[in-house]
């Protein structure tokens, strides 16, 4: 058994026993913190698939923000832990012979046998590049208009995040600056036509 | 030597973990948000181990727009999720009944 291969078992029995401890941790928390160490384990796993780049992003990205943000909500929201584990005895049966079936399933269909493959050379230092030379000459040539799009879609995400959140207040005074700006001086002052002097006859 | 068929079995055995966890906690809004999370990852290995054995980048710039995708994906489910609980006080998924369906 090779370094690698002992390497490989190490992080994907880590990896799953980690995911098992996501759907199965009575406390939140402690769930988002599991989610954490199988994100790093499978991290492990691409850098042994020569993916260095997308291992660190998914380090960066995940880990650094979404389960940041996972974290933040958990903890900011009161969750009573007794009502969301309602039915967790009642489901176990159901979901544990769903998934057993789901992965026999799956395995028979891709035929593991016929996968029994070594690995070709890395595509990357066969080409004399490095992984996210590689990567990125294919992402910005071939995959230009898809990646521009992805930035539109972050764009629009973070705007509906804000906008979801985003709450009026009643009661609470505050500026309307497009109202401010668009206001003009006939909305502020009136011009009203009176006489300067009045007749002696009229005073009271 | 770590073969093809080890990732693929690896990808699956996360993608049925994650199937499992939706069915048994019916009740917890984030689980089912994490349980989502680790199915795109398991997806995600799969793209990594093909395009490393057929030595495509394809596969690998595919895998950077899902984690794009699933990151706005993420922050949106969450700010749903905060509005839900500010209007109703519960993320119990039996109680989010307002459309009816």
């Amino acid at each position: 058994m090779s370094i690698e291969l002992l390497a490989f078992y190490l992080f994907a029995s880590v990896a799953v026993v980690a995911a098992l401890g996501v759907i199965s941790l009575r406390n939140s928390v402690h769930a988002v913190l599991s989610l954490v160490l199988t994100f790093f384990s499978i991290a492990c796993v691409w850098l042994l698939l020569d993916a260095e780049f997308l291992a660190l992003a998914l380090v960066v990205v995940y880990v650094g923000a979404v389960m940041v943000l996972f974290l933040f909500v958990v903890m900011m929201l009161d969750i009573k832990v007794a009502a969301t584990r309602e039915g967790f005895i009642r489901f176990l049966p159901v979901g544990i012979v769903v998934a057993v079936v789901m992965l026999l399933e799956m395995l028979a269909l891709i035929g593991v046998r016929a996968m029994r493959v070594a690995a070709p050379s890395d595509p990357a230092t066969a080409h004399g590049m490095a992984n996210i030379q590689w990567l990125g000459q294919a992402l910005y040539t071939r995959f230009l208009l898809p990646f521009e799009v992805a930035a539109l879609i972050l764009t629009v995400g973070l705007v509906a995040a804000v906008a979801l959140t985003l709450r009026r207040r009643e009661g609470v005074r505050h500026q309307d600056a497009a109202r401010q700006s668009q206001a003009q001086a006939r909305d502020r002052v009136r011009l009203v036509s009176m006489p300067a002097e009045r007749n002696e006859e009229s005073r009271p | 030597m770590i073969s093809l068929a080890h990732y693929i079995v690896f990808g699956t055995v996360l993608f049925c973990i994650s199937v499992a966890g939706i069915f048994i906690n019916r009740k917890n809004v984030i689980v089912l948000l994490m349980a989502i999370e680790l199915m795109l990852l398991a997806v995600n290995t799969n793209f990594i181990a093909f395009s490393r054995f057929i030595g495509d980048p394809a596969g690998q710039v595919f895998v950077f727009f899902i984690m794009t995708v699933a990151a706005a994906e993420s922050a949106i489910g969450l700010a749903i999720l905060t509005l839900l609980f500010r209007n109703r006080r519960t993320i119990n998924v039996a109680e989010l009944d307002d459309l009816r369906g």
